[in-house]
């Protein structure tokens, strides 16, 4: 049997690969994330790091005269003691503005995705468009159209939705219409991505299957539009609950945000140690958000 | 009492003068017919001849330009599709991914508000043959398990109207056969009506006690399967349905209980009852396995007709061979021979001589120009000779 095994190969066919090769394929990969990993490693693993260690820096300190690393784990209670409100208030805006965006997002989304037709890419193209402009001039021109002399806010005062000294700028209300309005495309995109794949023929089974279109909606739009869902709510959710430009231009420090109190921690303050520490409480709620509301959502369940 | 009672036993189904129209552009066309409640029906055509539209309709899928839709002496028209007692089994089979089996078979019970559904599905599940298939998924179930889901799906909520929509149609050959003997026992069992569309001639023959051809959004014929191959009403369905060789002739009158027709110089004949027309215009039609080949006139039998011509192509399918034969005036017709082992296959350049008994030949009403039609050997393999 051996014998004969072997003699095909000793007939002439070329040998086999050497396996130095093959060990060389092996490795590919891992060069091919050579040049991602360093990146990371240099501009995201150690800045965390030494932001890290920054939050553990002696309070005492200041950056004239440097900061001794003094392990004061008390950085932490400290910072959140001073600065809950804030806290408490950049989940508040950021779920206010994240329901908002979904009223809005998910029948645009929809209507792009199923109904647009030949218009879909130009609608795509609104939805996107104004990204081609900086974050800082679109909240601006909002500051615009929220101003005490705009158009709106004498509309809203002539039907006396406002009183008449009532505004909207520097409120909580420009605050979270902002954020609506800068995140919204990054709920909409991915909902899109999901709701262009969706079947309508699977739609037309359902109300085949006595499935009122509210049931349809319920049992097989929805969970089909899940893994858009949640991509576009954590798209949506995570940069705006550490947005800091909205409450600054739109809002008034009644309206701050954690965002701001890091801002002018790192940037007037100068207390390192504090704005680090706040950086990190601020991380590790986003991380535990998430962490539930995956958890909650079922991945698993979601094709 | 109601008139309409009286004339129609609740359960059956009726279209009546059923129209849809897509723009300018007529899909189905003052369509009328009756499924009577326990049959199985198939709507036969070709693509766009408006059958799946049709059959839209009647799920509630599409809304008819005008007519009625009416199930027993109730006119469902109007009716949302959610609340029709009528399913149907796509032929995408529209299963959803995102539900496992046996959700995907309970999914019409549980929109109906009946929460014990799992001995309904297990029971389903058996019929159709895939027990212990409820916790996968449509993904991980091959396309002919797929189907069957499908059909369980719809079957599961005992509609009074089951709609199949070329259910078939992505499936192999071999599996195609299955599932036709498959879905006409089911059908038997339950005793549901079913309306199957399909393209597929054969399909529709084996499975269903009637069959409608549809062309250009109309029915051209509806009757038996046997019925309409035997004696097809115009020359669409004597080529849709199996092969046919029609010569282009003009019927002449009555002579006792025939018909004369000319065709290309010659006389011949048909039984007044094998003829749809007594005079203008004619096809002269008979099937390919209905013509015999003969060595010449002396060989014919009593009785029979014929025509003189050369074997031009012969080809072998095992269960026949298939010839084609040109005539004196150029044009060619077909003919198969079992291959029984009785006499010897004929050579190509033989001139043979091609008779028929009238009793299975049929008269057919012909447009003014058409001329000689014979479907092209093999591009279709002819009813019953390939399985």
């Amino acid at each position: 049997m051996t014998a004969l095994a072997h003699v095909p190969t000793a007939g002439g066919s070329p040998a086999p690969p050497p396996p130095v090769r093959r060990g060389r394929g092996r490795l590919l990969p891992y060069l091919l994330l050579l040049p991602g990993a360093a990146w990371l490693l240099v501009f995201f693993a150690l800045p965390l790091l030494q932001l890290a260690a920054a939050s553990l820096y002696d309070p005492a300190g200041s950056l004239s005269t440097g900061y001794a690393m003094t392990w004061a784990v008390g950085n932490y209670p400290d910072a959140l003691q001073a600065y809950w409100p804030q806290f408490l208030r950049s989940f508040l805006y950021s779920a206010i503005a994240l329901v908002l965006a979904l009223l809005m997002g998910y029948p645009l989304a929809y209507a792009i995705a199923q109904k647009a037709g030949r218009w879909k890419n130009l609608l795509l193209v609104a939805v996107v468009a104004p990204m081609f402009t900086s974050f800082l001039v679109r909240t601006l021109a909002w500051k615009t159209i929220l101003s005490d002399n705009g158009a709106l806010v004498g509309l809203l005062r002539d039907v006396h939705l406002l009183g008449p000294d009532g505004r909207l700028l520097a409120t909580p209300v420009a605050v979270v219409l902002g954020l609506t309005y800068n995140f919204l495309p990054f709920l909409v995109l991915p909902l899109y991505a999901s709701l262009e794949r969706l079947d309508p023929r699977l739609l037309e089974a359902a109300s085949d299957l006595y499935a009122s279109p509210l049931r349809a909606f319920g049992r097989v739009t929805l969970p089909l539009s899940m893994p858009g869902l949640i991509a576009g709510t954590l798209l949506f959710f995570i940069p705006a609950t550490g947005d800091y430009i909205n409450a600054e231009l739109l809002g008034t420090p009644n309206e701050y945000m954690i965002g701001n109190v890091i801002d002018s921690a790192f940037l007037v303050r100068l207390d390192y140690p504090q704005g680090a520490a706040l950086s990190f409480l601020l991380m590790a709620a986003i991380l535990a958000i998430v962490f539930v509301y995956l958890r909650k959502a079922g991945t698993e369940e979601v094709l | 009492m109601r008139q309409m009672a009286q004339e129609t036993p609740a359960g059956d189904l009726r279209l009546a003068d059923l129209t849809k129209r897509f723009g300018v552009f007529t899909a189905v066309d003052d369509l009328s017919l009756t499924v009577p409640q326990g049959a199985f029906f198939a709507l036969l055509g070709a693509s766009g001849c408006g059958k799946t539209t049709t059959l839209r309709m009647i799920a509630g899928l599409e809304a008819p330009t005008s007519g009625q839709v009416l199930l027993g002496d109730r006119d469902i028209t109007g009716l949302r599709p959610y609340r029709r007692p009528v399913n149907t089994v796509f032929q995408s089979y529209a299963l959803f991914p995102h539900l496992d089996i046996h959700e995907n078979v309970a999914f019409g019970l549980r929109r109906r508000g009946i929460r014990q559904v799992g001995d309904q599905v297990e029971r389903m599940l058996a019929l159709v043959q895939l027990q212990g298939y409820g916790r996968r998924r449509p993904a991980q179930l091959s396309g002919g398990q797929q189907q069957r889901v499908a059909l369980a799906r719809a079957l599961i909520n005992h509609p009074q109207v089951l709609l199949l929509d070329e259910p078939l149609g992505a499936l192999d050959l071999k599996l195609r056969r299955q599932m036709q003997i498959e879905l006409k026992r089911i059908q038997t069992e339950v005793g549901i009506t079913f309306v199957h569309v399909t393209h597929d001639q054969e399909e529709a023959m084996t499975m269903a006690d009637t069959v409608a051809v549809m062309n250009a959004g109309r029915i051209e014929q509806l009757g038996a399967p046997a019925d309409i191959y035997e004696y097809p009403a115009t020359a669409f369905v004597a080529n849709f349905l199996g092969q046919s060789n029609l010569l282009a002739g003009e019927a002449g009158g009555h002579a006792g209980d025939e018909v004369l027709v000319t065709a290309h110089g010659a006389r011949f004949s048909v039984p007044a009852d094998r003829a749809r027309l007594v005079d203008g215009p004619a096809f002269l039609g008979v099937r390919p396995e209905k013509l015999h080949l003969a060595g010449g006139p002396d060989d014919v039998p009593a009785g029979h007709q014929h025509v003189g011509g050369v074997v031009t192509d012969a080809s072998y399918v095992g269960v026949s061979t298939q010839y084609l034969v040109r005539t004196a005036w150029g044009s060619e017709l077909s003919a198969f021979t079992a291959n029984s082992g009785l006499g010897g296959r004929l050579a190509v350049g033989t001139p043979v001589t091609a008779h028929w008994d009238p009793r299975h030949a049929f008269l057919l009403p012909r447009a003014g120009g058409e001329d000689d039609q014979t479907t092209p050997l093999l591009d279709e393999p002819p009813v019953g000779a390939v399985s």
